[in-house]
């Protein structure tokens, strides 16, 4: 008996899409419109996440040592540094690294290079990159790098300096553009979820309040609940399925062209391959949003004219 | 079977349609409601089919007080009592066999018995060779005919028709007044709201005059008179 009704409430809902297409394209058109603005906030959330740890990973606060440092003092440091809850990586370039690499920037500067070459010894220290899980935090570790903080212990002496404060104020910056953005896209998800969500809403509503003197004749002919509303999830299930499958086709295109137009502004970032990537999970986000937002507007529009 | 006992409705804009009713319909009687246009007819019907409750009193269905079926009972009450209307409400998009199949659908019957029973009954309201026509493609009186099939075809105790030839010409008229009094005769109490003059007097059954939202007269074989 219950595979019968299901039966006929799967049928009488693909006889109903099918017949009602005017109201079914218009409902897909509407709800494709929507599962594109939150592709496109997927999408826009990814670039962005990527384009911050690229800043953040050019982000690092460095413990200059002197000249007369020793190796173990150094190592003793760099463990110490690795043992800080906050640190995500610490990088040591020795001294002879330091004169290469400063060698290498000021290749075209011969003055300074002979300048340099005059010198009996190498004037670098050993320097370590230090860089923390999060931008906020440097200031933690900078504070706990300072002399009398106990963390240097024995090698406070062979610390020359830390150049923490002099990149304060851009960092500071940082973790305020950070904290902002992370505010205002929090809100405009929100927003957006908020207005796709009444779209659809009334969108499906319009649709049903077609049927609203038909669902009457339904009840006067002794439908049940069950069996009127039936058909209405049917087709929003169908609506939520082939809005997906059309958002998906629309935006694999879309991604090749975005990813040749913004490849090298995005710093090497393929948005058409994090789509590839993610479609799986993509899609069946893209779905389960679309059938919970159909079925749901579908249910509460009908309740409203089963009152009788 | 069918019983008013001192009904009233009044809307909230302090409109009285009908005012201390008290009636008995039996089983197998073929009862006609006539009146002028806001007698309450109509309004009695829609208390009839719980599409709205009355102020006072109570409707009952034997022993049951239809306004206060749960919705399991409510659905099963609705299944024993076929209803006809003026402008025949018939689902656009479905055909003349969906919209009568539906009705037995709803009431949870097999395939076979829709499969056997549709075109039977389709048949019987001389419209086999269109049951595959949506009601578009059907004049007022087939589209009439659908639905008075419809409504027969889950073997209801009553037929409700509300001014069931109200949208037809003289010849439809005839045809969906012999259509009622063979469902009649073959035993369904049948309760008929009309303004026509000819469909009362050629019947000769009972006759419940309203005016006012009031019983003025109750004939058990009468004719039209206001």
């Amino acid at each position: 008996m219950r595979a019968s009704l299901t039966k006929r409430i799967v049928t009488a809902g693909f006889r109903g899409f099918y017949r009602n297409k005017t109201v079914s394209l218009s409902s897909i058109f509407i709800l494709t419109i929507t599962l594109s603005i939150i592709t496109a906030f997927y999408l826009f959330h990814a670039v962005f996440t990527y384009t911050l740890d690229q800043i953040r990973e050019k982000v690092d606060v460095r413990v200059y040592f002197t000249v007369d440092a020793t190796d173990e003092q150094v190592s003793d440091v760099k463990s110490k540094l690795l043992g800080l809850s906050q640190v995500k990586s610490v990088t040591y370039t020795s001294a002879t690294q330091a004169l290469a690499d400063f060698k290498v920037k000021h290749a075209g500067d011969q003055l300074t290079l002979q300048a340099l070459d005059e010198l009996a010894a190498n004037p670098f220290g050993a320097s370590l990159s230090v860089v923390a899980k999060d931008t906020s935090q440097y200031e933690s570790i900078a504070n706990q790098l300072a002399t009398g903080s106990g963390l240097l212990g024995d090698a406070a002496g062979a610390v020359d300096k830390i150049n923490y404060y002099q990149l304060k104020d851009s960092i500071d910056k940082l973790n305020n553009i950070i904290g902002w953005t992370n505010t205002v896209g929090f809100w405009l998800s929100i927003l957006f979820i908020l207005m796709s969500c009444m779209i659809v809403y009334n969108t499906i509503r319009l649709a049903i309040f077609v049927y609203r003197d038909e669902i009457a004749v339904m009840k006067l002919v002794g439908a049940s609940n069950m069996f009127i509303r039936g058909p209405f999830v049917v087709e929003s299930v169908l609506y939520a399925l082939i809005a997906t499958a059309i958002t998906l086709a629309l935006f694999y295109p879309g991604t090749i062209w975005v990813t040749k137009k913004t490849v090298i502004f995005f710093e090497g970032m393929n948005i058409n391959q994090y789509f590839v990537d993610h479609f799986f999970e993509l899609g069946g986000m893209l779905l389960l949003a679309g059938i919970v937002l159909t079925v749901i507007s579908s249910l509460l529009a009908v309740r409203k004219y089963l009152k009788i | 079977m069918l019983y008013f006992d001192r009904v009233s409705k009044e809307y909230q804009d302090g409109n009285k349609v009908l005012d201390n009713i008290s009636l008995t319909v039996h089983k197998g009687e073929l009862v006609s409601i006539v009146g002028h246009s806001g007698a309450g007819k109509t309004t009695l019907i829609k208390l009839l089919l719980a599409e709205e409750a009355p102020t006072e009193g109570v409707v009952s269905f034997y022993s049951d007080n239809i306004h206060t079926l749960s919705g399991n009972d409510m659905v099963k009450y609705r299944r024993k009592v076929g209803v006809v209307f003026q402008d025949f409400r018939l689902i656009p998009n479905k055909t003349a066999y969906e919209n009568i199949a539906f009705a037995m659908e709803a009431a949870g019957k097999h395939d076979d018995d829709i499969a056997h029973d549709v075109p039977h009954v389709l048949d019987l309201v001389d419209l086999k060779s269109k049951m595959h026509h949506f009601p578009h493609q059907l004049s007022g009186g087939e589209q009439q005919r659908v639905a008075i099939a419809r409504a027969i075809i889950n073997r209801p105790e009553i037929i409700i028709a509300d001014e069931p030839t109200g949208n037809l010409d003289p010849l439809n008229t005839y045809d969906i007044v012999q259509i009622l009094k063979k469902i009649n005769d073959l035993g369904t109490t049948v309760i008929l709201t009309t303004h026509n003059k000819g469909i009362v007097d050629s019947l000769g059954r009972r006759v419940i005059t309203m005016e006012d939202g009031r019983v003025t007269r109750d004939q058990k074989s009468g004719k039209f008179t206001m």
